[in-house]
């Protein structure tokens, strides 16, 4: 029986130690299974006349950010107790308990005729019966309020959990439009939720496995635009592009950023077989890794940059292996029946995230470094391309639907394998790159 | 250490958000935007050396078994036909695709579409069609010739395409 505490006791520590010996506020997950943290965020209160919509957007934004974590469960408004209440005035925690709200979120919005944005916001433990932590105040742009939310919302998670933020985050993934034989592909990115997308490509050429920076303002991809498939970088802020140096006596793919952005590994195709290399990206220089007649793709360096993890058939199927980057034989880490796809390094650098493919079915999962303690988090007729959240606590993915209209959608999933979630975004999508929280 | 300490102290200033401009000129280069088209505009086929007589008399594609890239026995035969054509006809510079079906994973599929249509150039050069004429793409699962989930679909998709791409001059 596995007992873990995204609690405010070791948050406790710091602030007030009172708190570690009796802080009630805690998300639990026992085998799997997660008993949410019931929350109740009243409308905040606007400071002037001109932020009451913004005031009221905020609140919902935070809200559906908290519980589509899957970590949290809202009080409904049409519960509350307590009549009014007002950023200055105290908290009448009986009225919170009543309800059974664990945590409450009170906050006040100013705006000013020059478009500056100011939230100040606090959180509660109501069955501590403390405030957690400092207020807390942020300054931004009227023109950014979804990012405000967002700030605020990764604030309270991180807070209450834990756990690193990832809401104020951005999502490069695959544009998809038209019939399945004639599909047309961009590269776009949006926030998170999937609101904000933007194109970052036209749909001339196909364009495949987007990977953004660790800053989040470049992207390395492949596309056919030179008629053959080559790797690209983007430049996220212009969507100006450059092919990057390699031969042309060979097809070049699958290519990821290290940790540092100092160099890439990508896979490079010669006389038909693809091998691992190692790209610097200043002078351009490429090294060779593996060297082994067989498929050798799909690379990811760990966060701490001196290894990569990458599949390779062979063995006669695919599999996943890791590798130091200063050499040395490649390790085969996956062992389970069916083939193993598309590892990606956690950003915590204790998981690898992959597809596995078996029975006519695909799966996203998750295993330790050395390969041990695989579980399957998704399974259906084709889910792929596992990438991970900033905090390295949520999956996204992308899962396509069978038949003559099949079409991609992408997915999250928490790394329980709970709170499986559809992404609404109105049209198809595949191939998610998952960036940093932003400055 | 993440906390916050003092209240109400500004930490933060949102930038400005990206705002990346939506387009840009994506000129085509060379053929990138042919695959697998039928002679698209309906070329004769009772010439014996147009390419509509090679895609549809001869046949430019052949197939391969489940994630397999060695050829079989009619992927050999159906390439036998294209290598005597094509040493009849050596007017033509040939692209050789590999494909492949949707089961697998993108980055896999396009590796093993590369193998697919190394297999297929590798025949024709030992039947005698100068390698200098050849050049080989894959485009893994991302053009598939028939749309259904089903073995019946799949079995064209795995495929290699020998496309001419016009003359040498």
């Amino acid at each position: 029986m596995r007992l873990i505490y995204f609690s405010v006791l070791a948050l406790g520590l710091f602030v007030n130690n009172a708190w570690a010996e009796n802080g009630s506020m805690r998300v639990k997950i026992s085998q799997g299974v997660i008993e949410p943290l019931t929350f109740a965020v009243p409308m905040f209160e606007a400071e002037n006349i001109e932020a009451a919509a913004i005031a009221t957007e905020i609140s919902r934004i935070v809200a559906t950010d908290l519980i589509s974590s899957g970590l949290f469960r809202e009080i409904p408004a049409n519960r509350f107790i307590a009549q009014r209440t007002t950023f200055a005035e105290g908290v009448r925690y009986p009225d919170w308990r009543a309800i059974n709200a664990q945590a409450l979120v009170t906050a006040s919005v100013r705006t000013t005729n020059t478009g500056r944005l100011t939230v100040k916001f606090r959180i509660f433990d109501i069955f501590s019966g403390v405030q957690l932590g400092s207020g807390i105040q942020l300054g931004g742009s009227t023109q950014a309020v979804r990012r405000m939310a967002h700030k605020v919302a990764d604030q309270v998670y991180e807070r209450i959990t834990g756990e690193g933020p990832y809401f104020d985050s951005k999502i490069v993934f695959v544009s998809e439009s038209g019939p399945k034989d004639k599909r047309l592909k961009r590269l776009a990115i949006m926030d998170f939720d999937g609101k904000n997308v933007q194109f970052l490509t036209g749909n001339e050429n196909i364009v495949m496995a987007p990977r953004i920076s660790t800053d989040g303002k470049q992207v390395l991809y492949t596309s056919w635009e030179s008629g053959f498939p080559q790797i690209y970088l983007l430049n996220v802020r212009t969507a100006g592009r450059k092919r990057l140096p390699t031969p042309d006596s060979g097809m070049a793919f699958s290519p990821r950023f290290s940790p540092d952005r100092k160099r890439i590994v990508y896979s490079f195709e010669q006389g038909g077989n693809s091998d691992i290399y190692l790209m610097d990206l200043a002078t351009a220089r490429s090294a060779r890794m593996t060297s082994s007649p067989s498929i050798d793709t799909a690379p990811s360096f760990s966060p701490d940059g001196r290894h990569i993890v990458f599949e390779s058939d062979r063995s006669g199927s695919q599999q996943i292996y890791t590798m130091p980057v200063a050499g040395d034989a490649p390790k085969r880490i996956s062992f389970g029946n069916g083939r193993y796809a598309t590892p990606v390094w956690s950003p915590r650098g204790d998981l690898i995230a992959f597809t596995k493919q078996g029975n006519g079915r695909f799966s996203i999962g998750v295993m330790r470094t050395d390969g041990s303690e695989e579980r399957l988090l998704s399974a259906s007729f084709l889910d792929e391309g596992p990438t991970w959240s900033p905090n390295g606590r949520v999956i996204m993915f992308a899962r396509e639907t069978q038949g003559p209209k099949g079409a991609p959608s992408l997915y999250s999933v928490d790394i329980t394998g709970r709170n499986l979630s559809p992404l609404n975004l109105g049209s198809p999508a595949s191939d998610p790159s998952w960036g940093p929280v932003q400055p | 250490m993440r906390l916050i300490h003092l209240a109400f102290v500004p930490f933060l200033a949102l930038a400005a958000c990206t705002n990346p401009e939506g387009g840009f000129n994506g000129g085509l280069l060379g053929d990138s935007s042919s695959w697998d088209d039928p002679a698209a505009n309906a070329e004769d086929q009772s010439d014996p050396t147009s390419q509509a007589f090679f895609e549809k008399k001869i046949g430019n594609r052949v197939l391969f078994d489940v994630d397999e890239f060695i050829l079989n026995s009619s992927a050999k035969a159906g390439l036998d036909e294209q290598a005597r054509w094509l040493i009849d006809n050596p007017q033509y510079v040939i692209i050789i695709e590999g494909h492949a079906d949707e089961q697998g994973t993108r980055e896999y599929n396009l590796a093993l579409g590369f193998r697919r249509a190394q297999s297929a150039q590798e025949y024709l050069v030992a039947r005698g069609v100068s390698g200098l004429r050849l050049k080989t793409r894959s485009y893994g699962k991302e053009r598939p010739l028939e749309i259904c989930s089903a073995e019946r679909c799949y079995a064209k998709n795995r495929r290699s395409v020998t496309l001419l791409t016009g003359g040498l001059s």
